[in-house]
């Protein structure tokens, strides 16, 4: 579970021929939590987006431990370490909340009935297994979706919007455990309009200023 | 590697089964569109017989269009392709098990319904075995090829008259090739160079087809 460093190099963001940010850079070492902050429209999505590998770097390279996460090996390996939980929950309507998670995992690694279901549990959702997602409200389709961070053996977390929609005790639930990944040599990044303030050793990114 | 083709073939089964709806919509399309033809045209059967390979194969192959645009949509839209993306494991792999299902719940299906509708356009039973030749070996270059345009479009709102000028003019082929050999079996012809020329275009866009689309998917989601 310990994430090796994780190093951004003159990062550079393009879309429709408009410049989101430029010579990025910034390392981060395991067991921190980056908060990518910044108005609409700043980039955040599409910095998350581009350290996923979804969305091509118009330059600069972003290295995982000694590899480039864009090319060869460094690729490989980067793809086993990430979990990226974007906008968009993957969540389908009209499979269980069991299937979908199943699924999800099995992208990566299998895993078995009951750890679904502990993991379940552990937002909030025990008994939902076998219920079609599009009878849960958005908050809970949110929470099937972030029940893989207990499920997925992933050492660099990338969320995008974890909290939209979740109610306040499940922000602080998940606040805890992505602190607890942290605490075990994980790293976190995020995007949030939440204040992550009281958290220790939150290191923030300000993607408006750097522009 | 078999497990993560096994699981995704359950997958797209369940979700098509829930939604039993989408699954008839191109077979209800390919029967109306057949049988709305003697009554248009009139019953005489020597008429109904010269029509009937390109009245089966044009309806087959506009079945399969309709029911290609929302292929990948759905997925695109709730974020299920990003994570196909993310996945180690090979995007081509994965979404040739989907057009597999693709083609096994509206072109197999086709090719069984076939033989009902060659009946009723007067073809003699002598020439049922060569229309389902045809469309066994046609239908799955259409699923394919036409999922490389669904791939490419996937994107885009309101693709679907992008998707019909795109894969149309790479449908030509399977069209000329379909209808000719049903036509050659009318006459008494051999039709085994049409089979193996449909053979070769099914091989051809197995192979290559399933990488295209993956491409084009990485692409869609990179949007």
């Amino acid at each position: 579970m310990k994430s090796l460093p994780i190093e951004i190099h003159k990062l550079t963001c393009e879309r429709d021929q408009r410049e989101l940010f430029s010579d990025l850079s910034f390392s981060l070492q395991g067991g921190q939590v980056l908060q990518v902050a910044g108005p609409n429209g700043s980039g955040k999505t599409s910095l998350l987006r581009i350290l996923a590998g979804l969305l091509p770097a118009v330059g600069g390279d972003v290295r995982y431990g000694d590899a480039s996460v864009f090319a060869g090996g460094g690729r490989e390996q980067w793809r086993h370490s990430r979990l990226f939980i974007g906008h968009a929950p993957a969540v389908k309507a009209n499979l269980t909340a069991e299937e979908n998670l199943s699924w999800l995992c099995a992208l990566s690694e299998p895993v078995d009935r009951q750890r679904i279901s502990d993991a379940l549990g552990q937002v909030g959702l025990r008994g939902f297994e076998d219920v079609p997602c599009h009878t849960l409200s958005a908050g809970q389709q949110r929470r099937v979706a972030l029940a893989r961070l207990y499920l997925e053996a992933h050492p660099v977390w990338i969320l995008d919007e974890p909290f939209t929609a979740v109610d306040k005790a499940g922000v602080a639930a998940l606040e805890k455990h992505v602190l607890d990944h942290a605490e075990q040599g994980g790293t976190v990044i995020l995007t949030t309009h939440h204040s992550l303030d009281h958290i220790d050793g939150l290191r923030r990114l300000d993607l408006g200023q750097v522009a | 590697m078999r497990q993560i083709v096994w699981l995704l073939f359950c997958r797209e089964w369940r979700l098509a089964w829930r939604r039993p709806g989408d699954l008839l919509n191109p077979l209800v399309f390919f029967a109306i569109v057949v049988s709305l033809f003697p009554l248009a045209v009139g019953p005489e059967p020597g008429m109904l017989r010269t029509m009937a390979p390109g009245v089966i194969w044009v309806a087959a192959l506009l079945a399969t269009l309709l029911s290609l645009d929302g292929m990948f949509r759905s997925d695109h839209e709730d974020g299920s392709l990003e994570q196909w993306v993310l996945s180690p494991h090979p995007l081509s792999l994965m979404v040739l098990v989907k057009v597999l299902h693709h083609w096994l719940v509206c072109g197999l299906a086709m090719v069984i319904l076939a033989p009902l509708f060659g009946l009723m356009l007067a073809l003699p039973v002598s020439v049922l075995p060569v229309l389902c030749l045809s469309l066994l070996l046609g239908t799955p270059v259409l699923s394919l090829l036409g999922a490389v345009g669904a791939a490419l479009t996937v994107g885009l709102k309101g693709g679907g008259v992008l998707l019909a000028l795109l894969i149309l003019p790479l449908y030509i082929p399977v069209l000329i090739l379909g209808t000719g050999a049903i036509e050659a079996s009318l006459q008494g012809m051999p039709v085994a160079g049409y089979a193996l020329w449909l053979g070769c275009l099914a091989v051809l866009s197995l192979s290559l087809a399933p990488v295209a689309i993956a491409a084009g998917l990485r692409i869609g989601v990179s949007e």
